[in-house]
């Protein structure tokens, strides 16, 4: 028997979940894609993604060691799947330094200005990829050639950016059919993009297995999609010359990415049923605007960012099911 | 080209004006009077709207100073007498005077005095901990140590020990304003007169078990005996519950009852070392360890006044 | 599908290591400590002095007020003094201690085994023989029963359900009483049912005890209006809002008594103890306690008297084992932690539960994460996160507005908080200040 009991309030028993598996469990879903972002991409997609992941823990270990003094918050993994979600979102032909960069900012501004994990109002990846697609918008924007795609067009620009330019200028959709991709190609990604956002079979794997282990509920990923589906497939109906079909919208541009593991960051996204829903369509509403209205051809990181700053408003108005208060 | 700088700066002025103007109307309409002199006081209160004259602020005591027009139950214990009298030319009304006071902790259940019995795991909280049970040392009116006291004071004149795990309040820095006081659950802090040098005598326990109870849980524990009460020459010192108290509006620091308390509990602060008697606590100390462990008087004098001056 | 209430809950490992362990009664100790106060409410008014002599079953200390409950003498012999005792929490508590001379019980109490089925009381005579006997709720909360019994004016009851869920982990008591005592449990059913005035009765068994059910299912088919619902299992099944929203799908409206909806719920325990009270007269002072914990080599169901020590039930199930880190006063999620194991069984006592090093302690505070789901675990559907910081910034008129008084302190939200934060605890506190600034509200 140790020297003293010890005494604390109920209850005295505790599940076994904490932080550092719910992190690992989002990594292991990740890795599908990311298997398949080196297959296609080789040794681009692994220096980019240790790269990544290198530089965001070491970030975190910096600032909160020398910086910020506090204790050293590596070990919850959370730094980790910061730069596993950042090397996901961006091209592999990055250069070393600017995915440094991006690093910095997500970990640095995104997270610990903040006060750490669970204080950060934003995404931290997403932080750290909206900086480097602003400032360097070429480099992000150039992808890289995608070994296994079998359609010759998709060298230079993402299926959304090409629809976008041939919209822009004019051309009618009906006559882009041999240049952009397959469902099926989108799909099971055989096209260009960022490391992560290519293949939609791994990402919902993925997702199926986060679904399992109850680190992300149905509510998120099911709006934002629905409605993006909902939303393009009226545009798509009204004029299917000047809009893409719906399909086209969930399987690019990041969509699933966004919708599977960026929008569920339990940090940044409302804690209720109700208002995970609301956030859900608000950023399938805006990604599909920004895609649709907007200059960029890409949507989803800003629409998440956006919903990002509404989440403590919802949370404030939409609370949980009730036990016996309805009369009030 | 000058034609379009002139064109800006036309239209820049006439937004100004035009604005300058919808502001000065708002403004007239929506004016609402206040007394001037409730500025006057806010300026002469310290502002550390701490809430220790019981209103939600500065600005709130101010409003009230002006509104009351008499000052009989209001005072500002951070700015003290000076600032009352300050407040009083202002709004041209007597101030009433009050002897500075300080915060002082009436436990010293030292991890010596007081061992421990259990492990408290539970949310650092004294609050949280005295609602669940009696402690961690079977003194049950005793510090518990999780700082409720330090974290509510605006002053930082509250601290922990680290050594003693009891926290030890910086006079110079208190300001009275009776935050920590609410906030122990036990009772522990009181808030007395403030003396010169800050001298302070009072009974560092709060122990209401009968004497061989309190005794067994805490070496300096108060055991009620009732010898510092019949020492006492200016009656200042009352027992109540097996506990004594002594009154610091009475209380002429004579240092009688410090010499008679059987267990320490009575606690010297911040006097010089006695030239004889300053010997005699600590030879017994060292003769009996087991019935008193409780450091000199004059050792704890010293550790207190590190830090002060 | 199983029933079960609607929202939130947990199911934290069970653990029933003394499942199926046959009730052993102890033998009396020298020296009891019965304290005045064992139940909710104000604490009860000895009624004998130092020196007297008092058989098994005499009455000790009288309830003081309507809800408060009669103390009886768990053994025989003299009165030693009535003396301040460190309780379980560490605080001195006023109790009686008797010295024990053999075991001379009150000769109006039948100690026949005999069922005894027929009785011709009134609704009135059982609510008083039930008041009379000092009985409470066995479940651990320990709120006098004649109270539950006693309909305020102007409501119906419309059933009575009973409480053998037993959601906490580890223990085994009520299941073990139902094995054994189920013929008696259901005559104190009857007897409740009669009390009441209600012609139906719910028990309430998750379905971890198929044996049980299988076994009062069998025993219901004599009593009409008498059913058992299998539940699902689920933390915390045995609040009794949860009890009644699983078995009836009702919802007892925030702040108001289950009667509102027409239920009152007792726990099985509390029904053998009203057929013992009425059918053979024994007052309560004994009961049936699980000792238990991964470390015990003996885990047991004792029937223990009042008043022993909880040294000599854990003494019984081989000893204190040495990698000892908390003992607890009832279940893991509930239960309380004891500063010493020389506290006295209380009425309220279901049972010890002895957990080891390394599960006593908390691990480290991070965090809050937003993962939601201490929302998503919270019966009441509370949002406990919010809650702990309103009591961490002592933000008490928001507390109140979200809801914290309707608490029922069941510590889901502790225990499935991935950042480990001790959302109960502050939880606790808000409600208990938020309690205290409504009553002095309504002064």
């Amino acid at each position: 028997m140790s020297k003293f009991l010890t005494i604390s309030p109920s209850p005295h028993v505790k599940g076994e979940e904490s932080v550092q598996k719910i992190m690992l469990w989002v990594i292991l879903a990740m890795v599908p894609a990311m298997v398949w972002s080196f297959v296609v991409f080789g040794m681009g997609a692994i220096i980019t993604t240790s790269v990544a992941i290198l530089s965001c823990v070491f970030f975190e270990y910096a600032i909160s060691r020398f910086i910020l003094k506090t204790e050293n918050s590596v070990g919850d993994l959370s730094a980790f799947l910061t730069g596993m979600l950042l090397a996901f979102n961006v091209p592999s032909s990055l250069p070393i330094w600017m995915i440094i960069i991006g690093a910095l900012v997500a970990i640095g501004i995104g997270k610990l200005s903040f006060g750490g994990l669970g204080n950060n109002p934003f995404n931290p990846a997403l932080v750290g990829r909206v900086f480097l697609l602003i400032s360097f918008p070429v480099d992000m924007t150039s992808w890289p050639v995608n070994n296994n795609s079998g359609v010759d067009g998709v060298t230079g620009a993402t299926p959304l950016g090409l629809v976008k330019e041939a919209i822009s200028s004019g051309t009618p959709i009906s006559q882009l059919t041999d240049q952009v991709p397959s469902n099926m190609d989108l799909f099971f990604g055989n096209i260009g993009g960022s490391l992560g956002e290519i293949s939609a079979i791994a990402l919902i794997l993925g997702a199926l297995f986060m679904l399992y282990k109850k680190v992300i509920t149905w509510h998120i990923p099911v709006s934002i999609l629905g409605t993006m589906f909902v939303f393009a497939g009226l545009l798509w109906t009204v004029d299917s010359e000047q809009f893409m079909n719906p399909m086209f919208h969930l399987l690019t541009g990041g969509a699933m990415l966004g919708a599977l593991y960026m929008a569920t960051d339990m940090v940044t996204s409302p804690m209720t049923p109700k208002g995970q829903l609301i956030y859900g369509i608000g950023i399938g509403i805006i990604t599909i605007s920004i895609r649709v209205f907007g200059a960029y051809p890409e949507g989803i990181s800003f629409a998440i960012l956006i919903m990002n700053a509404v989440t403590p408003l919802l949370n404030r108005y939409c609370k949980p099911k009730d036990f016996g208060r309805r009369a009030k | 080209m000058s034609v379009t700088i002139l064109y800006t700066i036309v239209t820049l002025s006439a937004i100004g004006v035009l604005a300058a103007t919808i502001l000065y109307l708002t403004a007239q309409k929506f004016k609402v009077y206040e007394d001037p002199r409730i500025d006057d006081v806010d300026e002469a209160l310290p502002g550390a709207n701490c809430g220790g004259c019981g209103y939600a602020g500065c600005r709130a005591f101010a409003e009230a100073c002006v509104s009351k027009n008499e000052l009989s139950d209001l005072f500002c214990p951070v700015g003290g007498n000076d600032c009352m009298t300050d407040i009083a030319g202002i709004l041209g009304l007597e101030a009433i005077k009050k002897d500075p006071r300080v915060a002082v902790v009436r436990c010293n259940g030292t991890c010596e005095n007081r061992p421990k019995t259990n492990t408290y795991d539970g949310a650092v909280s004294c609050a949280i901990a005295s609602s669940l049970y009696g402690g961690d040392t079977n003194c049950s009116f005793g510090c518990l140590g999780c700082g409720d006291c330090v974290e509510v004071c605006d002053f930082d004149a509250i601290k922990m020990d680290p050594e003693t795990g009891l926290p030890v309040v910086i006079d110079d820095k208190c300001v009275a304003c009776g935050a920590c006081v609410d906030a122990c659950p036990r009772d522990l802090i009181e808030l007395r007169r403030k003396m010169p040098k800050d001298r302070k005598i009072f009974v560092g326990c709060r122990n209401m078990d009968k004497g061989a109870a309190a005794k067994k849980a805490c070496t300096v524990a108060c055991i009620g005996c009732t010898k510092c009460a019949k020492e006492c020459p200016f009656d200042a010192i009352t027992i109540e519950n097996n506990l004594a108290f002594i009154d610091s509006d009475k209380c002429k620091l004579c240092r009688k009852c410090v010499v008679v308390c059987p267990t320490n509990a009575i606690q010297e602060l911040n006097f010089p070392p006695r030239k004889v008697k300053a010997e005699k606590p600590a030879a017994k100390v060292e003769a009996k360890p087991v019935a008193k462990k409780e450091k000199p008087a004059a050792t704890n004098n010293e550790e207190s006044t590190e830090p002060k001056n | 599908m199983l029933k079960t209430f609607k929202i939130g809950g947990v199911h934290p490992a069970e653990n029933k290591f003394s499942a199926g362990k046959q009730i052993e009664t102890l033998p009396i100790p020298d020296m009891v400590t019965v304290p005045i106060a064992q139940h909710i409410g104000a604490p009860s008014t000895p009624v004998v002095k130092k020196g007297d002599e008092v058989k098994v079953g005499q009455l000790l200390a009288q309830s003081a007020g309507f809800v408060s409950a009669n103390i009886h003498s768990p053994v025989s012999g003299k009165v030693f003094k009535i003396d301040d005792v460190l309780d379980s929490s560490g605080y001195k508590k006023k109790a009686i201690i008797i010295k024990v001379e053999g075991d001379e019980w009150e000769e109006t109490i039948d100690r026949s085994t005999d069922l005894v089925k027929q009785t011709d009381l009134s609704p009135k005579e059982i609510v008083d023989r039930v008041a009379q006997s000092g009985i409470v709720g066995l479940g651990g909360a320990t709120f006098p029963t004649h109270v539950k019994l006693a309909v305020p004016q102007g409501m119906t009851a419309e059933m009575l359900l009973i409480n053998a869920v037993e959601c906490e982990p580890y223990l085994t008591a009520d299941h073990q009483l139902m094995m054994e005592k189920g013929a008696e449990i259901m005559v104190g059913i009857d007897l409740l049912m009669k009390a009441i005035g209600v012609k139906k009765a719910i028990i309430g068994i998750e379905n971890n005890k198929p044996d049980a059910i299988k076994h009062l299912s069998q025993l219901a088919k004599e009593y009409a209006g008498v059913e058992v619902c299998a539940l699902k299992v689920q933390y915390p099944q045995g609040g009794e809002k949860q009890l009644i929203n699983a078995a009836t799908g009702r919802e007892v409206p925030s702040g108001a008594l289950p009667i509102s909806v027409g239920c009152v719920v007792n726990n099985v325990g509390t029904a053998y103890a009203v057929y013992e009270a009425v059918m053979k007269n024994k007052p309560l002072f004994e009961r049936v306690v699980t000792v238990t914990g991964k470390s015990v080599s003996k885990p047991s169901n004792f029937m223990a008297r009042v008043g022993m020590s909880v040294s000599q039930l854990v003494e019984a199930a081989g000893g204190l084992p040495e990698d000892t880190g908390k003992v607890i006063s009832g279940g893991p999620m509930m239960g309380k932690a004891l500063v010493t194991t020389d506290v006295p069984v209380t009425k309220g006592t279901s049972g010890v539960l002895i957990m080891r090093e390394e599960e006593a302690t908390r691990r480290t505070m991070k965090n809050c994460i937003r993962c939601a789901k201490c929302v998503s675990a919270c019966p009441m559907g509370l949002e406990p996160y919010l809650l702990m910081t309103y009591a961490e910034k002592k933000m008490w008129e928001e507390s109140e507005d979200s809801f914290v008084m309707d608490c029922i302190e069941c510590g889901s939200c502790s225990y499935t908080c991935p950042a480990d934060r001790p959302l109960l605890d502050y939880i606790r506190l808000g409600k208990g200040t938020v309690g205290q600034i409504m009553r002095s509200r309504k002064k």
